[in-house]
């Protein structure tokens, strides 16, 4: 960041360009060819240009009931599995008990279990024990992969922690509760973040476990796939461009906000009187 | 300051096993009063700082029993004593400002606001960090963050300061600024310091009474002079300062003094207490400042011991003279480069190593 900018040609720098540009590429075709003017069925050649597809986005009613199954499933699972995952993380870094290696094991495994096996064993296991599939199963089965993810996170973030700082923390005073609010609670939160991230990102991406666990229920990817066969129409590049606005306008505000706090924090701690308050 | 005998911190008996097995202290008995600077001293793994810790209650002892102000706390939980610590490693909460930091154990006992901001102002004026309120910790210096620690605890003017190796990270010429300004802070706010360290020249510099740590255990409480002018055991003589160890039979005892002889030739007149039989072989120590080099063999009763010099090593204010003794002892003797700067011997000379009666003392034979 503090280098002085060299305008010189290198080959780092065209190395550089190349990948992000091939990294780009595909998003790029998506945006595109969500404004492409297509009549017929499939949506692979340039046609000309419209606005068509934006302004009827939602013309396609279980294109928008799986779009929104997503959103919500990944929204829901995120915060269930923080709930569920920060204390465990927690817990993992902090103390020592009986079944910490074992579920320290198991987190991995949830982790390192390919999404088929998971898929093929969740959906085995809904039908031996007769749970009929549907929403409340992907959200399930979304939940308890991304309570693994946050918990790790957690995990790892508590553990760089120095024990001493709560020490400190009951020194002055401060009970078990102001201890994790205060102290312990904004420490290990870019872990909880993290984790989170992982979390919506990992959802609202899957296709394989849904695909087993999902009965009748369509998300996005899975109308996606459904929709491969007859043609796929331009809406989906359209919602795909709008999740990857917001994903970009989200990263961005994240970084405005985290170099802000890195190169000048003296400037923005005016009302730091009232963070710790009460 | 109030009463200089009213006990601000006392442990009866206190030991402490952990259930790993390990046992870190082995049954201390220790008073400290009111307003002075107590260092506990020893290497690392004497269990000077889980001391530390049993007083400030992040540890409970397995037996005996803290007591704070006559108080006993035994099961009292750390954030309910009336203690406060420096951390070793400042522990200072990152994510805070240095305003924060130290205003955070007046705002967990609830003290109105406009006092907390006269407080902390006057609490970072007396450590010389005015100005610097919204940085964070990791912004500061190293010197910088050890002050933000400190006010963060002085400011709950607690009745009794922890202070756990609280320089230990900082570099020499910091570390010998900071322990003169610690001494004056500690005279003007007139509170008990209780301080861990493993550096003796920082505990006798700053002290007003030590006490010796080793293997869990006290060897030696006193004041700096006395614990190093009159070390009670090996560990505590040659733990703190330079100590030359000597040992020989006693050949007679008179008026609390013992004539040991060292070598064929040597005799040592050392102070003791108590009964000390004949013909027992008796330690004691000298220090090297206290010993003089000569070509004959001292008179007028001063000790007197045989030896060749074997290094000769110019330090620049002073010289240090390696003599091994006719009994095989090795003996440093550190001379001040005076008015005359000549080597009073060189390698290879025979030279009598002479001091005076009282300046040296016998050692408690291991327990």
């Amino acid at each position: 960041m503090k280098f002085p900018a060299r305008r010189r040609f290198s080959p780092l720098r065209l190395y550089t360009l190349l990948l992000i540009a091939w990294l780009l590429l595909p998003i790029a075709v998506m945006i595109v060819f969500g404004f492409n003017d297509v009549h017929g069925k499939q949506n692979f050649r340039w046609e000309g240009f419209t606005l068509r597809w934006y302004t009827h986005l939602f013309a396609k009613p279980d294109l928008t009931t799986a779009a929104l199954n997503s959103l919500t499933i990944a929204a829901l699972s995120t915060a269930m599995a923080t709930a569920l995952g920060t204390p465990l993380g927690l817990a993992l870094a902090r103390h020592r008990f009986r079944g910490r290696g074992t579920a320290t094991a198991v987190l991995f495994l949830v982790i390192a279990c390919p999404d088929l096996v998971m898929g093929a064993s969740l959906l085995s296991m809904f039908v031996t024990f007769d749970v009929p599939r549907g929403y409340p199963t992907i959200l399930a089965a979304h939940t308890m992969v991304a309570t693994a993810f946050v918990a790790t996170t957690v995990r790892a973030r508590a553990v760089s922690l120095d024990p001493s700082l709560e020490e400190a923390a009951e020194d002055l005073g401060a009970t078990a509760w102001p201890r994790f609010r205060l102290i312990t609670l904004p420490l290990i939160t870019p872990g909880i973040l993290a984790g989170a991230l992982l979390a919506f990102v990992l959802s609202i991406d899957d296709f394989v476990i849904a695909n087993f666990t999902s009965g009748t229920t369509l998300t996005f990817p899975l109308w996606i796939w459904a929709s491969t066969r007859t043609g796929t129409p331009p809406q989906v590049n359209v919602l795909g461009t709008l999740i990857f606005a917001i994903a970009t306008a989200l990263a961005a505000l994240a970084g405005i906000r985290g170099s802000r706090t890195q190169r000048k924090p003296a400037s923005r701690a005016p009302r730091s009187a009232d963070a710790v308050g009460r | 300051m109030t009463s200089p005998q009213a006990p601000a911190v006392e442990l009866a008996g206190v030991a402490k096993t952990y259930r790993s097995g390990t046992t870190a202290v082995r049954g201390l008995d220790l008073t400290v009063h009111e307003g002075e600077f107590f260092s506990l001293l020893g290497p690392s793994g004497c269990g000077k700082t889980t001391t530390l810790r049993l007083i400030a209650g992040f540890e409970e002892p397995t037996a005996g029993e803290v007591r704070l102000h006559g108080t006993r706390v035994t099961g009292v939980p750390a954030h309910r004593r009336d203690v406060n610590t420096v951390f070793q490693s400042y522990a200072l909460f990152p994510h805070l400002s240095v305003f924060e930091n130290v205003a955070f154990g007046l705002r967990r006992r609830r003290v109105p606001r406009g006092e907390i901001a006269a407080r902390v102002g006057a609490m970072l004026e007396t450590v010389e960090l005015t100005g610097l309120e919204r940085r964070r910790p990791r912004e500061l210096s190293g010197g910088q963050q050890q002050r933000v620690a400190l006010a963060r605890a002085l400011v709950n003017r607690p009745r009794a300061l922890l202070l756990d190796e609280p320089l230990g990270a900082l570099d020499l010429r910091l570390r010998q600024a900071m322990q003169v300004s610690l001494k004056r802070i500690q005279r003007e706010v007139g509170l008990t310091f209780v301080y861990v360290t493993h550096d003796q020249g920082e505990a006798l510099t700053m002290s007003d009474r030590i006490a010796v740590l080793n293997d869990g255990r006290i060897e030696q409480v006193g004041t700096p002079r006395e614990v190093y002018e009159r070390p009670a055991t090996r560990f505590a003589a040659s733990f703190v300062g330079t100590s030359n160890l000597l040992a020989g039979e006693v050949a007679e005892v008179a008026a609390g003094r013992a004539v040991v002889v060292h070598g064929a030739d040597g005799r040592i007149e050392v102070p003791v207490r108590g009964a000390v039989a004949r013909g027992r072989r008796l330690e004691l120590a000298v220090r090297p400042e206290k010993i003089s080099l000569g070509r004959a063999r001292p008179g007028g009763g001063l000790c007197g011991v045989r030896g060749t010099v074997t290094e000769v090593v110019y330090l620049g204010t002073a010289t240090n003279y390696n003599v091994t003794t006719s009994a095989g002892a090795d003996v440093v003797v550190f001379r001040q480069n005076a008015a005359s700067a000549d080597e009073v011997a060189a390698r290879g000379d025979e030279v009598w190593l002479s001091w005076e009666p009282d300046h040296s003392y016998a050692l408690e034979t291991a327990r």
